[in-house]
């Protein structure tokens, strides 16, 4: 019976990706894609045939229904500690793919209702010894099977679902900013200032959401569980123009990347997959697949950045392989 | 020790009528504390934005304060208990002062792990949701337990001053104190009984803060070599912080000593014997917190690693903490062991001045400890915003810090009006002792 319900799962996770997958085709941009979604599909129908009893072929309405995983709404308060069951969220991201166009960066700021300067999702110029080029390096929180920043929370505030997911309860956050400390990627950031506005009232704050944001707590990227559970993937994995970053689930061996879905084991396997720092011990649930053959010149990232921006890279440019020292 | 002439009436000027120069001083401590409090209150409305502290560097001098602060405790605390517990006679006079120092930097400090909070409104969380994994939880309980022994051991030693003071006819001091000393002395008679368990409740309680205090300090080094950071996550971190607390509170003692000599005219009690046997204290710490520090960054600094290099290139580069660096080894480490060193220099003031500026040394330590490493993550920074870059301190956080230092110098003012800032009672036993106590009998004996 588990085993239907899971297959039935995976089926319905490949056909939303593949179906995804189409349209964005179809349309040329997720991103677009993305907005079309939003607009209230839920009370669309679709016409479907089917093969009745007789034999006869005939064609039925039924609603459309976007939700993937039951319960559609995102979880309140110690609901949201659970986590999905049956679900085993990673991530795969294509370093050779990434060319810094940052639309990660704003489609992640932009769904979660940030500030331009508050990024959950960085863009950094790599370069991992002075004879290899630099590369960009797209880094959102890893959401480690063994999470630094779980078990330093005096107040139990940041916490591990079984759905691979780590998640900060910010009614819960005491703001001590142990786990900003604790984390070896930077990923965490905290709520300096008050906040802009949200549209989602405090009494509908779900976890799985992160919003709205709250002043004196910490924040950080949800892997947006709440649009997995309407089949959609999360923000910058849906804005990426380069379709770098592969969203899926593990159990399902299946990761995608709007435009294509593929298997995660294989996909690791053939590129030689790695996770950044893996010597640490945290286990991390974002692979990184190396940037060989790279699509783009790392250089053709710098051009849309302003210069003072340029100059915070020149260390990983010019210092470290020798040419200006 | 000559014996000295150790009476009541001795010090009951110094209890009664306060001098207007005490109350200037007093109301001018106000200021200074009430400023911080008006600091913290706006930190609490403003939200954190107003202090220096920023992602990577998102902990400050707040940080550093709270292990400084903690780190003076812990020196009182050894230095009264061990005093107590192996009838050391020289130590006697000092046992109140070490104990006040303990006590107030206790209270001084431990709000300050609380001003890093961004949710202070949640601060009952850490009860309601407390989770034992997390090293905060640790501290949280050690420190309260640690100041629930100390304030109970400094009570303890004042039982005996207090029925004398209430003991005594001719003590000028308002009614309503004479009756406060009435019910602190617990109407303590000196019968035998009562001394006797008197003197088993200040072994016991000795014998508890010692390990309570080193647990205490230990578990504070946890906050940082706990964090998978370079230049933090160090095994040596507990015994160097344990280390590097005994030598601040010896150095900020020598400099309390020094005040009250001056000020109380106690130059027959606090006697050059006592600058002496500190300044030795002081140097052989100096040498095994100098042991420490090059232990510590030899082991990294030897292997090269990357993460670790760039930590250690900011110490070297004046640009950056070479300057504070310097100033960290020579007044912590080189002048103490040439001042206190060579007899010629070692006079009263000098050992003070000297001490004075170790524990401003020991200060900037901290400081060296908590902010680079966090600016040095493993993931380089790459922010255009200088202020994520590197942490500056704004004046909230400077206002705090003052306000703790009125805050502990007000509760010594206090405290020195209420009882001796000499142990009489203790001073008393030391000189009627004929012979050491033995801690440990044998079967003989």
């Amino acid at each position: 019976m588990k085993s239907n319900d899971h297959s039935a799962n995976r089926r319905n996770f490949l056909k939303s990706t593949f179906t995804l997958g189409a349209a964005a085709l179809a349309t040329g941009s997720g991103v677009v894609l993305a907005h079309n979604n939003e607009s209230g599909a839920t009370t669309k129908t679709e016409k479907i045939k089917v093969l009745t009893t007789e034999g006869k072929v005939i064609e039925i309405e039924r609603p459309v229904d976007n939700c993937k995983i039951n319960p559609c709404a995102p979880p309140i308060g110690n609901d949201a500690r659970q986590g999905i069951p049956g679900r085993s969220f990673v991530m795969v991201i294509d370093l050779a793919r990434c060319k810094n166009a940052r639309k990660c960066i704003e489609g992640c700021q932009e769904g979660h209702n940030l500030r331009p300067d508050q990024e959950w999702l960085k863009v950094y110029l790599m370069k991992d010894n002075p004879a290899s080029e630099p590369y960009w390096f797209p880094r959102q929180c890893f959401h480690c099977d063994n999470p630094p920043c779980v078990k330093v929370c005096p107040v139990g505030a940041t916490f591990k679902r079984q759905d691979n997911l780590v998640l900060v309860d910010d009614n819960r956050c005491i703001g001590c900013k142990f786990c900003v400390v604790a984390c070896p990627y930077s990923v965490r950031i905290f709520n300096w200032e008050e906040p802009p506005k949200s549209d989602v009232s405090l009494e509908e704050y779900s976890p799985e959401v992160s919003l709205p944001a709250q002043v004196g707590t910490v924040s950080k990227c949800d892997f947006c569980a709440d649009r997995s559970r309407e089949g959609k993937l999360p923000y910058c994995a849906s804005s990426c123009p380069m379709g770098a970053m592969y969203f899926g689930d593990r159990n399902e061996d299946a990761v995608s990347n709007g435009t294509e879905t593929v298997r995660f084991t294989q996909l690791v396997k053939d590129r030689a997959g790695y996770r950044y720092r893996e010597e640490l011990g945290t286990k991390p649930n974002v692979w990184y697949l190396p940037p060989v053959n790279k699509m783009f010149d790392y250089e053709s990232g710098l051009g849309d950045l302003s210069e003072e921006k340029q100059k915070v890279y020149d260390d990983i440019r010019y210092n470290t392989n020798g040419k200006h020292k | 020790m000559n014996t000295i002439d150790i009476s009541i009436k001795n010090f009951a000027n110094s209890l009664e009528k306060p001098s207007n120069r005490w109350y200037a001083m007093v109301f001018l401590l106000a200021i200074v504390a009430l400023f911080g409090m008006y600091a913290l209150v706006r930190q609490f409305l403003d939200g954190q934005i107003i202090t220096g502290m920023r992602d990577n560097a998102v902990w400050g001098i707040y940080t550093a304060n709270f292990v400084f602060f903690m780190g003076l405790s812990y020196a009182g605390a050894l230095i009264s208990c061990a005093g107590q517990l192996l009838r050391i006679k020289w130590i006697k006079p000092l046992m109140r002062m070490a104990e006040l120092l303990t006590v107030s930097s206790l209270i001084v400090g431990a709000p300050f792990i609380l001003f890093c909070l961004g949710r202070l409104d949640r601060i009952h969380f850490l009860f309601l949701h407390g989770r034992i994994q997390s090293p905060i939880t640790w501290d949280v309980i050690a420190i309260s337990t640690d100041l629930v022994f100390c304030i109970a051991f400094l009570y303890f030693t004042h039982i005996r001053d207090f029925a004398k003071l209430r003991d005594y006819p001719d003590l000028k001091v308002a009614n309503w104190r004479k009756k406060m000393y009435k019910i602190l002395a617990l109407g303590y008679k000196g019968t035998d009984e009562q001394k006797k368990y008197l003197h088993q409740a200040h072994d016991i309680m000795a014998a508890i803060i010692i390990p309570t205090a080193i647990i205490a300090y230990s578990l504070l080094s946890l906050l940082f070599s706990m964090s998978l950071r370079p230049g933090w996550h160090s095994t040596i971190f507990s015994p160097y912080f344990v280390v590097t607390a005994g030598y601040s509170g010896l150095a900020l003692l020598v400099v309390i000593m020094w005040i009250y000599r001056k000020n109380r005219k106690l130059e027959a009690y606090i006697t050059n014997l006592h600058f002496n046997y500190l300044a030795f204290g002081l140097v052989l710490l100096s040498f095994i917190y100098a042991y420490f520090t090059f232990s510590e960054y030899l082991t990294d600094w030897y292997n090269q690693t990357k993460t670790f290099n760039m930590l250690l290139d900011k110490f070297f580069d004046f640009n950056q903490y070479a300057g504070l660096s310097v100033f960290h080894i020579v007044f912590a480490f080189i002048v103490p062991v040439i001042v206190l060193g060579f007899p010629w220099l070692r006079t009263i003031n000098n050992v003070t001045l000297v001490s004075l500026f170790i524990v401003i040394a020991l200060w900037v330590k901290r400081y060296l400890i908590v902010v680079p490493t966090l600016e040095t993550p493993y993931i380089p920074i790459q922010d255009v915003r200088s202020d994520f870059v590197h942490y500056s301190v704004s004046w909230v956080e400077w206002a705090l810090s003052f306000s703790g230092i009125a805050v502990m110098i007000l509760i010594f003012t206090v405290a020195s009006k209420i009882a001796p800032i000499i142990p009489v009672s203790e001073v008393e036993d030391a000189q009627n002792l004929e012979k050491p106590m033995i801690l440990f009998k044998t079967k003989g004996d």
